[in-house]
């Protein structure tokens, strides 16, 4: 099975249990087994060949620009890791079916477990240190979904909440850290920069990007001082506790950490960062565990003292060292998850896991006490178990090494922290099973069915079938996996008695005796612990939380308050300092246009533009004066597009300033007619201000632009050289729209005939209002009426323009392609021609004898486009694609008819609809506000007013 | 020309943003529709100033306007009217709804 192939299975597959909970809750569990199941045998296809060295890779191409490539590979390291995630996560399937409650949605459970899982396993098998990011991200997303499980709970939200936080937090450094290292490395595919080791360790780079790279690291592995969101994060369901927090999650850092050894291990900063952080954490972590009485915290605070362990074997950056980080990865996520899963069934029999009030289980729950017990000796370091085995590699490992001067020292302080490990391993089963019965237990303890045993059984078997034959069950594995890590080949030698020279021996000897003291030393411990004063990081990393969120709000609210004017004035002033900005920054060439001469009737038409405009600001309190004004404004445009050469423009911005004009003036025959003068001298001096700078930024820019020539050429002469061979038209730019940017005229119409839509709903709903039409009525009664309605001059000229004015829309529609014109000015010429009727003989009586919807029209518009667009299909061309020929109907000249036409087509019916649904819309009102309907169509005519 | 049509742009902008910071919808709509012109004929000269020569192919032609930015904006002419439209009908829904016609809502509602 392909890597890539295993590693989208569990997202895939995280579909199935959402759908399969409706036959049983079974059939979820079993379809979420079945994937993982499947997944487990396509690795373990790869077995052989990984463990006889080779690294089996699968490659595609995704964004190769950016140097994005969806690579992966399996290596040893890569190998352990996926059979942990996969084979521990088809025991916590099993387990979590037997576990979770028939109230718990166990399809939702599911679909983020293999999630998850599709996650973690991505980010072990990447060959790409983007596409590792990405997983690694994605474990940050489905691990808050699944510690947020119980979402009803408030420690659970906000248990999730600050992993998410933490977490994620160190996954921006990360990213910031895997960029530095593809920059230095000239490469983001593992494989390279895995060999560049000694390039990437010279380079000036490395430690920016190392501190970076390992505070996504140890955030992600709970390690000193990012620790404290492990402990909250045991909110979670047992099940995502035992998968996530000891044999997943938390090891995605330290997976990192080994994965990058060979590339970043080795240089001073190395040793000194990630050995003192580790041997930190592992010391905390193991003192705080021993004074928890939840069963889950101190096995958390334990997670985070064995993670601590790991760190500080990879950053010792011996091979030995290495070795036995990864010995200790598989052994800790065994007998912790086996931990995890008896906590959650003492849990789920006695109803606490509180130490204080358990003990004396072992009568009663019997098979639970030998599954936990034995996997707490290991966790102790006891031999024949597995614990013992990795204990002893690092106690060897640690008493060789010199730190903070003292050859001794580390050693030392390994010791003590074993110590520490084996005494509250002890505790946690002394004062959770031995001891006398009790008779106050929350709930009858009792041993679950099988389904709950299962799992840990599977896992004790492990733990204690790895201590008694290490070499046979996974010796091959372990040396491909180190062999991967420290660039070289392994023979490690794992067994349970490296005779009585070995320091080691004595060492383990002295912390497992000095773990029974401390226990036997508890209670007066316990008390010394309670009276010291401890910094709470939860205390902490809320009130820091409440900072960052006050600062937000606080900016947030400086910025925009709510009010319109606030958010456009400081988006207008960023906009305007970052063209200054830009400007002044960079470099640019004197402008070396030649000018456009000035000549005498453009001059007077710029006039008339420039009155008109500071006429309309000054007048704008009386609102149809102001609306005139901008009209002339508008006109002006027009013949300004004239001018320059854009006979296009200047059709179609004649013909929509009509189309706005009717507009604006039905909607000031429902609005106030004048604006009250409510704003202080001071504000308008502000706005005028904010509104010169604005207006001489945009000035300066666009003299700026004019006066100098093109810095790169222009696409446009390509369309100018193609219009007519390419798609048979003269007029570039109706070629432009119709053809070679119909993908975007495609959208245009479609938006505009969405935004009538929106238009005609709203009307609607205004006109549902009863607040709304009662105003409309009294606004009505309140409003002086002209003598006549319908003038009959105005309503015969009007009909005699009609068939005229849709025959001028006809041919400026057929000529579009070569001369000016086109489906968008044929359909606002056709809309101003019906407009005219509406306005002669009223809204009711035009709007009583159109035969079309106008919905209708809109949908045709965009259905023609579409068909047209999609006939190309039919000849294998693309979407879109046009094709045209030439015509001859005697007595008429040859014409030239593209499939374009088709397409411009439905741009005609689109904007026709659009333009009249959006007017009848508004119009509607007027009805609604009791204007009678006329029967006539003009005054004098029979039925007429 | 080029200075005119520059302070012709500088003046429409600066009339736009003027309006468009009132208090009442119907001059912010009128705001904008300057604000559209103003941007509409920004866009059209980043294909510079010609006269005369209209962009329609013919052998005769000594040469032709910038096709690209006219197409560009004779479809943002028609997108401008439309998105005109669809804030005057919520200027109306706002002012028929309350009674009240000013953008931003009081601190006592």
């Amino acid at each position: 099975m392909s890597l890539a192939l295993i590693a989208v299975l569990p997202f895939l597959g995280a579909l199935l249990p959402g759908f399969a909970i409706r036959w049983g809750r079974s059939a979820c569990a079993g379809m979420a087994g079945l994937v993982t199941a499947i997944a487990l045998v396509g690795v373990l296809q790869h077995a052989p060949a990984v463990l006889a060295g080779q690294v089996v890779q699968a490659r595609l191409d995704w964004v190769p620009a950016l140097g994005l490539n969806a690579n992966f590979m399996l290596d040893g390291l890569g190998l352990i890791f996926a059979l942990l995630i996969l084979g521990i996560g088809l025991l916590i399937i099993l387990y979590a079916r037997f576990y979770l409650d028939e109230a718990d949605p166990m399809g939702r459970f599911f679909t983020c477990l293999l999630l998850f899982q599709g996650a973690m396993l991505g980010i072990v098998l990447s060959d790409n240190i983007l596409l590792l990011l990405i997983f690694w991200e994605l474990t940050s997303l489905s691990s808050f979904l699944l510690i947020g499980f119980w979402h009803h709970l408030p420690q659970g939200r906000q248990g999730a909440r600050m992993a998410l936080t933490v977490t994620g937090a160190g996954g921006l450094a990360m990213i910031a850290g895997m960029l530095l290292l593809g920059q230095i490395a000239g490469s983001y595919d593992l494989s390279v920069i895995l060999e560049a080791g000694a390039t990437v360790r010279s380079s000036p780079l490395y430690l920016p990007a190392l501190i970076l790279i390992l505070l996504g690291c140890f955030t992600k592995s709970a390690q000193f001082p990012f620790h404290f969101w492990l402990p909250h994060a045991m909110a979670a369901p047992t099940p995502v506790s035992a998968y996530l927090h000891s044999a997943t999650m938390v090891k995605a850092g330290i997976f990192l950490l080994a994965r990058l050894w060979p590339v970043l291990a080795g240089s001073p900063e190395w040793f000194a960062i990630v050995t003192t952080t580790g041997l930190v954490t592992m010391l905390l972590g193991a003192a705080i565990a021993l004074f928890k009485d939840d069963m889950k915290a101190l096995l958390a605070y334990s997670t985070v003292s064995h993670l601590g362990l790991i760190t500080m074997l990879l950053g010792i950056g011996t091979k030995a060292a290495a070795v036995a980080a990864v010995v200790h990865i598989l052994c800790h996520a065994t007998f912790k998850a086996a931990l995890f899963l008896s906590a959650g069934i003492v849990e789920h029999a006695t109803h606490t896991r509180d130490l204080r009030r358990l003990g004396g289980l072992a009568r009663l729950m019997p098979l639970t006490f030998a599954l936990a017990g034995l996997a707490a000796l290991s966790m102790a370091g006891l031999p024949p178990l597995n614990g013992f085995l990795s204990k002893e590699l690092m106690l060897a490992a640690a008493a060789q090494t010199v730190w903070a001067g003292q050859p001794w020292l580390l050693g030392l302080l390994a010791t003590l922290a074993a110590m520490l490990s084996a005494a509250y391993a002890f505790r946690f089963v002394v004062h959770g099973f031995l001891g006398p019965v009790r008779k106050d237990y929350p709930h009858a303890p009792h041993d679950p069915g099988a389904g709950l045993l299962l799992a840990p059984l599977v896992l004790v078997a492990l733990v204690v079938g790895i201590g008694l034959v290490p070499t046979g069950l996974f010796g091959a594995l372990v040396d491909a996996a180190a062999g991967r890590v420290t660039g070289g080949q392994v023979d490690s030698d794992l067994a349970l008695w490296h005779g009585v020279a070995s320091p080691a021996l004595w060492m383990s000897l002295a912390a497992v005796g000095g773990g029974i003291a401390v226990l036997g030393a508890y209670p007066a411990l316990q008390k010394v612990w309670a009276a010291t004063a401890r910094p709470d990081a939860k205390r902490g990393f809320d009130a820091g939380i409440r900072a960052l969120a006050a600062l937000a709000r606080r900016s947030t609210d400086s910025l925009h308050d709510g009010t319109l004017s606030r958010s456009v004035g400081v988006a207008l002033l960023a906009i305007v300092g970052g063209g200054i900005y830009a400007f002044t920054g960079g470099g640019h060439a004197p402008g070396a246009r030649s000018l456009t001469p000035v000549e005498a009737t453009p001059l007077i038409g710029w006039a008339a533009l420039m009155v008109a405009t500071a006429g309309a600001v000054w007048q704008h309190r009386s609102r149809f004066a102001a609306l005139l004004l901008v009209s002339i404004v508008g006109l002006m445009v027009a013949l300004g597009f004239a001018y320059f050469s854009a006979p296009d423009l200047a059709l179609t911005q004649i013909t929509v300033e009509v189309v706005t004009l009717i507009l604006m003036l039905l909607a000031l025959n429902f609005l106030p007619r004048t604006t009250p003068s409510e704003s202080p001298v001071s504000r308008r001096v502000r706005d005028a201000l904010i509104a010169g700078v604005t207006g001489l930024g945009a000035g300066a820019l666009a003299y700026a632009l004019m006066i100098r020539d093109f810095a790169f050429p222009t696409i446009s002469a390509f369309h100018l050289a193609q219009s007519y061979p390419g798609a048979g038209g003269t007029n570039a730019v109706n070629t432009i729209i119709v053809d070679f940017r119909g993908y975007d005229t495609y959208g245009e119409i479609t938006v505009l005939g969405i935004a009538a839509l929106v238009i005609f709903a709203l009307a609607d709903s205004i006109l549902r209002n009863p607040h709304a039409t009662a105003r409309l009525r009294a606004n009505r009664a309140a409003t002086p009426r002209a003598g006549g309605w319908h003038p009959q001059l105005m309503g015969v000229v009007t009909r005699a323009l009609l068939p005229m004015a849709m025959m001028v829309g006809v041919f400026i529609y057929l000529r579009g392609h070569n001369l000016p014109g086109g489906g968008f000015v044929a359909g606002l010429v056709f809309a101003i021609a019906l407009l005219m009727q509406h306005m002669a003989s009223g809204f009711q009586w035009a709007q009583g004898r159109m035969p079309v919807d106008y919905h209708a029209l809109i949908g045709a518009g965009v259905l023609i486009a579409s068909l047209c667009g999609a006939a190309a299909w039919a000849f294998g061309l693309p979407f879109l694609t046009s094709g045209y020929d030439y015509f001859a109907v005697w007595p008429l000249e040859p014409i030239g008819l593209a499939t374009a036409a088709i397409f411009d087509l439905g741009v005609f019916l689109s904007v026709l609809g659009a333009v009249m649904l959006t007017l009848a819309s508004i119009s509607r009102m007027s009805v609604r506000a009791g204007e009678p309907a006329d029967d006539a169509a003009f005054d004098n005519a029979e039925g007429g007013r | 020309m080029e200075a005119l049509v520059a302070i012709a742009i500088g003046t429409l902008t600066a009339a736009g943003v003027y309006l468009m910071l009132r208090l009442r919808t119907f001059p912010v709509i009128l705001g904008l529709t300057f604000l559209s012109y103003a941007v509409n004929v920004f866009i059209f000269i980043s294909g510079r100033l010609a006269v005369g020569l209209p962009p329609i192919i013919d052998k005769a032609a000594t040469g032709y306007a910038d096709p690209l930015p006219q197409a560009l904006v004779l479809t943002a002419i028609v997108i401008s009217f439309g998105m005109t439209a669809v804030i005057v009908i919520m200027a109306l829904a706002a002012y028929l709804g309350s009674g009240d016609d000013r953008v931003d809502m009081g601190d006592a509602e």
